[in-house]
């Protein structure tokens, strides 16, 4: 294994990792947010206790999600300097906004609302936790124009072998960060909700104490999800679109095109050769994807082969195809799990509308098995983003292969991928430990328990 | 004045920005199993810092992405040349967070008392290890003509280096220690301002050792003059009178005078520095320095624009949430963490 390999497999690894957490911060904050300003405006005790419990299973979901996250930062110039060298001018200017406008803006905030309940009004206490959510979903909006950049640089010169910034506005109004963002939002508001509903449900089931609190919980839920679920597949719809246009190869590598087609037909199933760059088998559907592609029944898609052949007449010699099994898959993966999750949702909603959680039937508790569809589109949605891109770490401008750091060895970097590797896994087990423990606790008998449980906890 | 001389400086006021908030949080990790005697003892001590923490370390975060939009090739030849020192460091600062966060969230004894190590070994390792990354970084390690680190992990354990870790780790301590005693009551607070008393003369001594070595080891003093000015001094002095408060019992002064000390350090370390970011032990001339290392104006323009808004306005939130916080806290209080 050479360098190259093993920090590819580091970025994977943290990156997957990271996003795993990311979603959920993004998400259930506003609705902790909503939850609590609810409680302001009704004065309703049960609102403050909803408020808490959702806020505590977001603090230990918070707090990875920080930790894993300034290993994102450092890892950059540590395994990835040739890269940092190459695009800092550019790349490094969005990192730093969201350190100064968004970070600083969710970690101070945060301090404040945990240790504010007792310190400040009750307004502004829901005040707080609103900038906190602001925070949290404007650290994305500047890491996604950072990535956007990556996806599709703009903005910018080439000055002596290193990329250059010219128009800052450019990196910001990108149409791939308004694609990019949105997406992520509404990931994390379907991720949230899906969570908040599969609990809740899990209590309702459970007859646990507080049904009201389990009750309107559910309800809000419910229709927090299916925002969240219909609308990042509506913009996930406009944004494959767009990546047709700025990247047509990763488009074509997820939709296992090899030959140009008009009318274009959708694959269904596609089984590839073992070195995934073949086609064998493929059951396809006529007319779909030209539909799916540019909303009529006969555009063109542009294959793998024919853009093969043009990337090597503008760029040289070269495979410029990502893996194309991995792109294919994460896409279905990422298609199917949005799919399941409206299919979900709607029963809820049906529920909810005819008033039928009191009692709660038993098929509810099958919305836990829900919990983690989010969480598979979330990580599949960034495997397709980032391999599909592949074999370019800046889109048209830098290969991956030559970004990343050329004094530190391949022992080096496989040394620090192992720990990460090790350390992280321990940490899951214990996140997850801790997120069922207090999730399965729910409201501790019902009564106004001290932020539920950091006082002496009583079992 | 350019705007990499600008940059510099902004650099500097995020970094003196962490060591003074982080650097009493890690002496508060690092005192926990030593001030804490029971379980309500360490949760006081932890919610003294609980409010800070995460805010506080968003100072380094925001430091490196300012040196990464401003001085790429800072950047890249910083982090990956001390790559172990930072994989080492940011393990550290995992197992800390996570440890805040998670440490009271479960009763078990043992339980507790792995987290109460992890808070003390993440604090103490990233306390030495600053110290350690900045002397390197003024006494030169081995950069080539294109800007490559070409030493190992061992080049960077160097004498010098370790007697900086050990003044910022001393200097940390002692300022939690203070910190401490400015924040808790009862029984607490005495063993706090006991250890600020006992950790004022090894720190001195420390400092000291780590200001003599930099006489002999670096060209800092020879390029700041035999009388190296009010900063410098200001630092010294302040350290010394910090030991006076803490004799009194004042230790509102004695916290004033350690962040002095640990600012006006800081700054010495930058004047002694500028305009190089990192020197090169082979060649001079292969320094990084703010012009060859930086970004383009436009850049930087931007970027100055963003940061001129912005510090301020975060300066103001993170005050209101120490005003808010400022009550001392003891073991009958609301614990969160």
């Amino acid at each position: 294994m050479d360098a190259l390999a093993v920090a590819r497999w580091q970025f994977a690894i943290t990156t997957v990792y990271h996003f795993f957490f990311v979603p959920l911060t993004l998400g259930l904050a506003i609705l902790v947010a909503i939850m609590e300003t609810i409680y302001v405006r009704t004065g309703d005790e049960m609102y403050k206790r909803m408020t808490k419990f959702w806020g505590k299973l977001f603090l230990i979901n918070f707090a990875m999600g920080v930790v894993t996250g300034i290993v994102m930062e450092f890892q950059f110039g540590m395994n990835w300097s040739e890269y940092a060298r190459y695009v800092g001018d550019v790349f490094g200017a969005p990192l730093a906004i969201e350190a100064l406008m968004a970070f600083f803006l969710e970690s101070t905030f945060l301090g404040i609302w945990i240790f504010g309940w007792d310190r400040l009004p009750k307004g502004v206490h829901a005040g707080v936790m609103w900038l906190v959510a602001i925070g949290s979903n404007l650290s994305a909006l500047w890491i996604l124009v950072a990535n956007s950049w990556m996806q599709h640089p703009v903005g910018y010169a080439v000055e002596n072998g290193r990329a250059v910034m010219t128009d800052f506005w450019a990196l910001i109004s990108n149409h791939y960060v308004w694609h990019q963002f949105p997406h992520v939002i509404f990931a994390g508001i379907s991720t949230a909700g899906f969570f908040v509903l599969g609990i809740s449900a899990y209590h309702l089931y459970k007859r646990s104490s507080g049904q009201e609190v389990w009750r309107r919980s559910f309800q809000i839920a419910t229709v927090y999800a299916l925002i969240g679920a219909v609308l990042v597949g509506l913009v996930g719809h406009s944004q494959a679109q767009q990546v047709h246009k700025d990247q047509p190869m990763k488009f074509a590598a997820a939709e296992a095109l090899w030959e140009t087609e008009a009318p274009a037909s959708l694959s269904l199933l596609t089984i590839g050769d073992l070195s995934g760059t073949k086609e064998v088998f493929s059951i396809r559907l006529p007319y779909a994807m030209s539909l799916l592609t540019c909303n009529n029944l006969t555009c063109e898609v542009r294959g793998m082969n024919e853009l093969q052949a043009e990337f090597e007449a503008t760029y040289g010699p070269g495979d410029y195809r990502p893996p194309i099994p991995i792109a294919y898959w994460s896409f279905r993966g990422m298609l199917t799990a949005g799919l399941l999750m409206i299919l979900v949702a709607l029963p809820a909603l049906y529920l909810v509308l005819r008033g039928k959680l009191d009692p709660a039937p038993r098929a509810i508790r099958l919305l836990l098995l829900a919990i983690p569809l989010p969480y598979l589109a979330n990580t599949s949605g960034w495997i397709l983003a980032e391999v599909g891109r592949q074999p370019w770490i800046v889109y048209g401008l830098l290969f991956t292969e030559n970004g990343v750091s050329t004094i530190v060895g391949a022992g080096t970097v496989l040394f620090s991928l192992l720990t990460f590797a090790l350390i992280y896994g321990g940490l899951m087990v214990i996140d997850v430990y801790l997120l069922t423990k207090y999730a399965r606790r729910g409201l501790s008998g019902g009564k106004e328990a001290p932020a539920l449980t950091m006082a002496p906890e009583a079992e | 004045m350019d705007l990499n001389v600008v940059w510099f400086a902004l650099v500097a006021v995020l970094v003196i920005g962490f060591f003074l908030l982080e650097g009493f949080d890690y002496g508060v990790g690092i005192l926990l199993p030593f001030l804490g005697k029971d379980d309500t003892d360490r949760r006081v001590i932890i919610n003294t810092i609980g409010p800070f923490w995460d805010g506080n370390e968003v100072w380094v975060i925001a430091a490196g992405g300012a040196i990464f939009a401003a001085f790429p090739n800072w950047y890249a030849t910083m982090f990956s040349g001390f790559y172990l020192a930072l994989m080492l460091m940011l393990l550290a600062l995992i197992v800390r967070g996570v440890g805040f966060e998670f440490r009271s969230k479960d009763r078990h004894p043992t339980w507790r008392k792995v987290w109460d190590w992890m808070i003390f070994v993440g604090s103490l390792v990233p306390a030495l290890l600053w110290g350690v990354a900045f002397a390197n970084i003024i006494h030169g390690v081995p950069i080539d003509a294109d800007m490559q680190y070409v030493g190992n992990f061992g080049t960077l354990l160097n004498p010098y280096a370790l007697s900086g870790g050990l003044a910022t780790l001393s200097a940390f301590t002692l300022h939690g220690a203070v910190f401490l005693s400015l924040k808790t009551k009862g029984d607490i607070m005495e063993r706090a301002h006991r250890a600020a008393a006992w950790l004022w003369l090894p720190t001195v001594v420390l400092v000291l050792g780590f200001v003599l070595f930099s006489v002999f080891a670096t060209d800092m003093f020879t390029r700041l003059g035999v009388n190296p000015g009010a900063v410098p001094w200001g630092a010294g002095v302040a350290l010394l009178v910090a030991g006076w408060f803490i004799r009194q019992r004042r230790h509102g002064w004695a916290f004033i005078m350690t962040s002095l000390t640990i600012a006006l350090s800081a700054i010495t370390v930058a004047m002694g520095l500028y305009p190089r970011v990192m020197v090169s032990s082979l060649n001079p001339a292969w320094s990084l320095t703010i012009y060859n290392a930086a970004s383009g104006p436009y850049t930087l323009q931007v970027m100055t624009i963003v940061a001129l808004i912005f510090v301020p306005i975060v300066l103001i939130y993170q005050g209101w949430s120490y005003w808010i916080f400022r009550q001392r806290i003891g073991r009958e209080d609301t614990l969160e963490y």
